[in-house]
């Protein structure tokens, strides 16, 4: 099976504390480190665990500048077989359609049975994937939890709210935005990015896909941000303050007063 | 001349056969198949990885007398140890006899060069006790064994089949070993007794005096015949034995002697990831550590045929105990099972599979918290640790990390602490304007020289409740005079748990940093407060300007009266020490801490039954609190239930983890207000003058 992946790279929550720019109107981004998505690291796991099973590639793709080739390396240490940066800076500023107008234009170029997303990104807003499929005219399954490779089809799983399972088919090819939990991602290290270190990232720009410039980018956007802003506290919000000990305390207190406890 | 008894080297079977030949047949048939079955053993050891285990030659002769000749560490179980002493005495004593018996199987009244005169005598005198002992302590063994079934020696199900009836086997063997040697000597002796011949000093009570008195009535033709039998039971018995050695458990007997002699000589150091390969070429190896079985290395291979399955690892194991899947006396075990089936006494070879997933788990594997207990046990020198790093480092090779532990190595990665904070927070403990009142710390990442460095590593650094271990270390080394910065936004982790969980370039790479910043301080010493940055800096970097803990300083300090400390002011607490692993066990520090908490006034201070070289592991430090391992019950709460025991009520620490986990544990355990947790910075802080 053939297996396209789409990443992005995304300021990591876990290593970050997250203040505004002085502009207000995005994350201050000087002292941030960045990793893969963490969806998308599920979506690569089970890409590579659908081709060790039945055989065929996983290609892993984004969009993004020269510092998303890092996540990237890190997809292909994990075990993807190629990877393309598609960057240009015709696509800065781009919005949910401007990024699916993108790698629409990629998908075309190869053959892809399954074209897989993350359910959503850190710091996103979950379009691209419905988009993607919606621009290709493929069928799509979102916030799958479960896959069962089939000849010509697949079954996709997918949890309801209060916890029940539920499995459908869908034809091949077609669109999938994976949910995290749905395997265990393998450990990457720096031995490994290592080793896949020297291997050629083709790079793709507007023209190479035939992508309009005036389609994507800033130019492209319908959909502008407008602020970017930590919400005022409010009615019935309290922040507890001082050390670990002294928050615990405060809060039984509370708790208590409530008759919680 | 009385007539004198016939030997198997004269004696004709049945009138006609010449027993001589049996006597000559059986040795060849034994040694050549002896031969045979070790040159299969040794083929795994052949193709295993390099090790380097020639150095220090000194160290391992006085590791072989002390460790193999002396069985220092057998008496650590009393009884066990002391049964074992005598049989191995006696099987020492005892070669030399037996070397001789085979001889005289074919020549008549064969003395070894140097055993005709007095040595002779005093040598027949002590080799009949040792028999005698032998003996005795085989059936006690054999009554322990089979009867008693001490809990340690227990097989539990999914490790496989019990091994009290090869082990009581073993037993009978030996015991038919001093038996017949016995009988055939007090044959021979009564035969020449019956026909008037001068009585032979024998040493009284031994089996030889014994048996000649039970034999003195005895018809001359049936000790004759008895003389005959025996000789051939002993000399059946000798080459079933050997040859049956290196078939189990008793490999031992053969191996010991190289196991100590090739044991680890340095502590608190992990192997290299391929010996023979440096730091600069681990990019070129294709893989790294052990994934299959010809992936340990030789020295490794022969612990695995060294173990005599006498469970003390996995008895002192700290995640053993608490129901972790891990006990290291199966580690071993099942390698060894493996070796063998494998490497079958005749045929093909058989290819090894990935270890974790045919004989081993993951969790297993991750189960170790390296505290090296096992080791300090073993009294054959089997080493635990390089094993289960090695194992490690196929593991994280493959990918085979848990979640749990890929955050904090991911936050390793970019920002040179398991938590993820920013790297200009690491200094944030010592900047708050209160603080800065008491004590000024110097930034030598920023300006400024110092004598010594204050490392202060991750946990120290960012956990709210450890940062005032940071502040108490600042107190003191400020009050003992000592001129000491920190590396602030320039000191990464330590790397103590990243090299021991496997993860070899990551470490690399703390350590290159770390290194370059320390030498570029120009500091002459360092100092930490915590035990596994204390380990690291010490035994796994190089070329760092000599390393110390805060407990040695103090204890230095103390008696030059540099510091001194006020009477206690809890007089009415006791007190007791845990010894941290990494400070204790992996680098023999046990005194300073002592001293320094006598050297206050008043305090009470009671010993933990486990303690020193015997401490038992908190709970693991670094990397190990973000794993989330299955287990019964917490080694924290064991070992608050032990400091308990002992009468205390603070348990004082030296290294950050061992507070953490002890400060949980006592809350685990419903101690709340009986117990409290106490790092030992703390107490001396309280008792500055």
């Amino acid at each position: 099976m053939e297996i396209l992946v789409c990443v992005k790279r995304v300021p990591d929550t876990a290593e970050n504390e997250f203040e505004l720019n002085s502009a207000g109107n995005d994350l201050d981004r000087d002292d941030l480190v960045y990793s893969v998505n963490e969806w998308d690291n599920y979506a690569v796991e089970e890409a590579i665990q659908i081709v060790d099973k039945i055989g065929g590639n996983v290609t892993v793709v984004t969009v993004g500048d020269d510092e998303s080739e890092e996540v990237l390396r890190r997809e292909m240490a994990m075990g993807a077989n190629n990877g393309i940066l598609l960057t240009d800076d015709a696509f800065e500023g781009s919005d949910g359609k401007g990024i699916a107008t993108i790698l629409k234009a990629e998908v075309e170029k190869g053959k892809y049975d399954l074209i897989m997303t993350g359910a959503q990104a850190d710091e996103g807003a979950g379009q691209v994937g419905g988009m993607l499929a919606a621009m290709l005219d493929l069928p799509y399954a979102s916030l799958v939890n479960k896959i069962e490779p089939g000849e010509g089809k697949i079954k996709v799983g997918r949890e309801i709210e209060g916890g029940n399972q539920e499995m459908n088919e869908i034809e091949l090819p077609c669109v999938v935005s994976i949910q995290t939990g749905i395997n265990e991602p393998r450990y990457v290290g720096i031995r490994g990015i290592r080793k896949v270190a020297s291997v050629e990232i083709p790079e793709k720009g507007a023209s190479d896909l035939g992508v309009d410039a005036s389609a994507v980018g800033e130019a492209g956007a319908k959909t502008k941000r407008v602020d970017y802003f930590v919400p005022d506290l409010g009615d019935g919000a309290e922040m507890l303050e001082g050390s670990t000990d002294e928050i615990i305390t405060a809060l039984i207190e509370k708790l208590k007063a409530k008759g919680g406890l | 001349m009385t007539p004198s008894i016939i030997g198997p080297a004269s004696y004709k079977l049945f009138g006609f056969f010449p027993t001589w030949i049996l006597a000559f047949v059986l040795p060849v048939i034994g040694i050549g198949l002896f031969t045979y079955i070790m040159a299969r053993r040794i083929a795994p050891l052949i193709r295993a990885n390099p090790d380097n285990r020639f150095d220090q030659i000194g160290l391992r002769v006085k590791n072989l007398i002390i460790v193999w000749l002396g069985q220092v560490r057998q008496p650590r179980y009393m009884l066990a140890g002391v049964l074992h002493i005598l049989i191995f005495a006696g099987f020492l004593i005892l070669s030399i006899r037996s070397t001789s018996l085979v001889i005289i199987g074919f020549s008549d009244g064969f003395v070894l060069p140097g055993f005709g005169g007095v040595l002779g005598d005093v040598y027949n005198f002590i080799k009949d006790y040792a028999a005698t002992f032998v003996l005795i302590a085989c059936i006690i063994a054999a009554v322990r064994r089979g009867i008693f079934k001490p809990k340690r020696y227990a097989v539990p199900e999914k490790y496989g089949k019990d091994h009290t009836a090869e082990a009581v086997f073993v037993l009978g063997v030996i015991s038919t070993l001093m038996i017949s040697e016995s009988l055939f000597e007090a044959s021979e002796l009564a035969y020449e007794a019956a026909n008037g011949a001068a009585e032979h000093f024998l040493a009284p009570l031994s089996l030889v005096w014994i048996f000649k008195k039970l034999l003195s009535a005895a018809p001359l033709n049936v000790l004759q015949g008895l003389h005959i039998f025996t000789y051939f039971v002993h000399d059946l018995a000798f080459f079933f034995f050997l040859n049956f050695l290196p078939m189990g458990k008793h490999f031992h007997v053969i191996t010991s002697i190289f196991n100590v002699f090739f044991m680890r000589v340095k502590k608190g150091n992990i192997k290299p990831v391929k010996y023979g390969i440096s730091d600069e070429q681990l990019d070129d190896l294709e893989t790294f550590g052990v994934k299959k079985l010809e992936d340990f290395t030789w020295k490794h291979m022969l612990d695995f045929y060294s173990c005599a399955d006498c469970g003390r690892c996995s008895d002192q194991c700290p995640a053993n105990a608490v129901g972790r899947p891990l006990s290291p006396r199966f580690i071993t075990i099942k390698a060894r099972d493996l070796i063998f089936k494998n490497y079958p006494m005749s045929g093909k070879i058989f290819k090894s599979k990935l270890l974790v997933e045919d004989i081993y788990t993951e969790d297993e594997i991750w189960s170790c918290t390296t505290c090296g207990a096992c080791e300090e046990e073993c009294p054959l020198g089997i080493e635990y640790i390089d094993k289960i790093v090695d194992l490690r480092r196929g593991m994280v090779d493959e990918g085979l990390v848990p979640q749990t532990l890929q955050k904090p190595l991911k936050a390793l990665e970019k920002r040179g602490n398991p938590y993820g904070k920013m790297e200009k927070k690491r200094a944030e403990w010592a900047e708050s304007k209160e603080f800065q009142e008491i004590c000024q710390v110097k930034d030598l990442s920023e300006d400024g020289e110092a004598d010594t460095l204050y490392f202060v590593d991750s946990i120290t650094s960012y956990d709210d409740n450890m940062q005032d271990i940071a502040r108490r270390t600042a107190v003191i080394l400020d009050k003992a005079g000592v001129d000491f910065g920190i590396l602030g936004k320039l000191e990464k982790d330590s790397g103590n748990e990243v090299l021991r969980f496997g993860e070899e370039m990551l470490y690399q790479d703390l350590k290159s940093q770390n290194t370059e910043a320390i030498l570029e301080t120009g500091v002459k010493q360092i100092v930490t407060a915590d035990p596994h940055a204390f380990n690291a800096l010490k035994n796994d970097y190089k070329g760092l300007p000599p390393v110390k803990h805060i407990s040695q300083v103090v204890a230095e300090k103390i008696e030059s009266g540099a510091l001194s400390l006020k009477s206690c002011q809890t007089a009415d607490k006791v007190y007791v020490y845990h010894d941290p692993c990494y400070l204790g066990r992996h680098n023999g520090v046990y005194e300073a801490p002592r001293k320094a908490m006598d050297a206050i006034n008043g305090l009470t201070r009671v010993e933990l039954e486990k303690s020193r070289d015997r401490s038992f592991c908190c709970g693991g430090g670094g990397l190990m609190l973000f794993y989330e391992p299955e287990e019964e019950t917490r080694m924290g709460v064991l070992r608050v239930n032990m400091a308990a025991e002992a009468g205390a009520n603070v348990i004082v620490t030296a290294c950050p983890f061992c507070l953490v986990n002890i400060q949980d544990a006592i809350k685990v355990a419903g101690k709340e207000g009986e117990m409290e947790a106490l790092d030992f910075t703390a107490l001396i802080e309280q008792h500055l003058e």
